[in-house]
């Protein structure tokens, strides 16, 4: 994907925040993004806005300035933010528009996710019986993964205590305490082999980007960030995946592995190249099963590339550098755009105490979620 | 075939029904309970449950396909908190009794998921051989008890843990 570039970013931080509305959070999210772009609300075209539990994120219109502009509203899962991107990245490359915002935001129950399985294509009992979690899904997949691939109980905890570290140094963050990788071990045990501080948490929060044509970037900023590639594939048969009754034996790579190749196919770039990552933790199995996803290390080589620190902020291979999901929680709308959100300070080089060392060119971001999407980015300097 | 799912069974010295969950899922009653899945008569898919059309082919006709009773147990979880709503087994954050989870692989023909007898991660293996069993889920009211399919590991293993 060529000619789209990000100009401008905005966040409301992740966590929770009373009575305050989703649609309030998320209008914050874009005056925050204009002004980073140095545009005003006026000159924005059109939009496309995410959410899961807001019907109409559209409404944030109403806060911002009754302009007229198309704006189109989105849900897509755990990878709803992912299409908001895309679909206003291809909406500028279809030469419709010229500058347009996407924006995510969402404002969750505390607990695990819930709704009528009917709506994902499970049977009517499939939640009646408890079959019904996503954490359920995700503890058996780094189950299985561990034991096929030799990583240990102390690797998650590893991946979540890293979390916590990147989230204290971010004020946008929900979980800011580091916590030492005992505590995690040795803490409630949610879904083996998956305790309560290796998960992340719904909560609430909301992020926008500005794009616009990348001819014209230079016009609002000095360090435009190319969007250049947005891909997102849903799940193939014999995937195993969330929400479902059964798998096929004969088995097939995961979505985030077409979504990634396609991603880098686009982009002509490869895993190599990326200086800094984010990746889908819903849990610290999550985080470890997509390094290898996406294509940056073969399986099991994650042990020891988590005991030599490789995924840390400095590290060779840098990876959710603002806490994650774990760290950040998930509001679903919201959380991809708090990936590029990332990934664009990492790349101008405007991060703070989470900069990247070096003069980061590449970042990539992925996501994935029910009932087996995923969704991936690229961007460059 | 399967439109009886009710049996009478005895709780407390009085007899008392036992009613499948859903129909269509397992034989009820039965001795030896078995899934009701579904098979693709083109490209020979199988699903569980039996499902309106194909997964793999699209094909709009899937036959009824009862699947194998024994099978090795491909991955597991246990599920430690209580599920929020829809889950129905009547319990409270104070009775919870947390429950396994299990991908079983059923023959070369599927892997399907159920709960799991046993919840206690130093008993339970990635291959163990697992069978279909029909187990107590909740009693209503109207004292009906209401049953559902679980497997159950063939022998118990060494308790020490896997890891």
């Amino acid at each position: 994907m060529d000619g789209v570039a990000i100009i401008g970013v905005g966040l409301h931080p992740f966590g929770r925040f009373g009575p305050k509305s989703a649609i309030q959070m998320g209008a914050e999210a874009v005056r925050a993004a204009c002004a980073d772009a140095g545009v005003g609300w006026k000159d924005v075209q059109f939009a496309f806005g995410g959410s899961a539990e807001v019907d109409n994120p559209d409404a944030v219109v109403g806060l911002l300035g009754l302009t007229g502009i198309q704006f189109m509203d989105v849900y897509n899962g755990c990878a709803t933010a992912a299409s908001a991107l895309q679909l206003a990245a291809e909406t500028i490359r279809s030469g419709k528009y010229d500058i347009g915002v996407a924006v995510g935001m969402d404002k969750h129950l505390p607990g695990a996710f819930t709704a009528d399985p009917v709506h994902y294509g499970a049977p009517p009992w499939y939640g009646e019986m408890g079959y019904f979690l996503t954490t359920k899904f995700f503890g058996m997949k780094i189950n299985r993964y561990m034991h096929d691939h030799g990583i240990s109980h102390e690797t998650l905890a590893r991946v979540a205590a890293k979390a916590y570290r990147n989230g204290a140094r971010n004020p946008n963050a929900f979980r800011r305490k580091p916590l030492a990788e005992d505590e995690i071990l040795s803490a409630r045990m949610l879904n083996y082999p998956l305790t309560q501080y290796m998960f992340c948490a719904p909560d609430e929060g909301a992020a926008a980007v500005v794009l616009c044509r990348a001819d014209v970037a230079h016009r609002y900023t000095s360090t435009p960030i190319y969007l250049r590639a947005a891909t997102l594939r849903t799940r193939r048969y014999g995937a195993h995946e969330v929400h479902s009754t059964w798998a096929a034996v004969d088995q097939d790579a995961a979505p985030t592995v077409y979504a990634s190749r396609a991603a880098y196919e686009e982009a002509d770039l490869g895993p190599e190249d990326v200086d800094v990552v984010q990746l889908q933790d819903t849990d610290a199995g999550a985080e470890i099963i997509h390094m290898a996803e996406n294509g940056f290390c073969a399986d099991g080589a994650q042990e020891a590339l988590l005991a030599d620190g490789a995924t840390e902020i400095d590290g060779p291979l840098p990876i959710n550098t603002d806490g994650g999901l774990i760290a950040n929680g998930e509001p679903i709308g919201a959380s991809g755009l708090r990936q590029v959100h990332e990934l664009v300070h990492q790349l101008r080089g405007t991060a703070g105490d989470r900069q990247v060392p070096g003069t980061p060119r590449v970042g990539y971001a992925q996501l994935y979620g029910a009932p087996g999407t995923a969704g991936v980015s690229i961007l460059t300097t | 075939m399967f439109d009886i799912d009710v049996e009478i069974g005895m709780r407390e010295g009085r007899r008392v029904p036992k009613v499948a969950f859903a129909p269509d899922v397992f034989t009820w009653p039965a001795d030896e309970p078995r899934l009701i899945g579904g098979r693709c008569p083109t490209c020979a898919a199988v699903t569980f449950p039996q499902v309106a059309s194909c997964p793999r082919c699209g094909s709009p006709e899937m036959a009824q396909h009862l699947l194998p009773r024994r099978g090795s147990l491909w991955t597991w979880t246990t599920q430690d908190f209580l599920p929020k709503e829809p889950y129905a087994s009547g319990e409270t954050p104070e009775t919870f009794r947390p429950y396994g989870v299990g991908l079983v692989q059923l023959g070369d023909e599927v892997r399907v998921e159920g709960r799991l007898t046993e919840s206690d991660p130093a008993r339970l293996r990635i291959g163990m051989e697992v069978e279909l069993v029909v187990v107590p889920f909740r009693v209503d009211d109207d004292g009906t008890e209401i049953v559902t399919y679980a497997f159950q590991p063939v022998r118990p293993v060494q308790d020490q843990r896997d890891r």
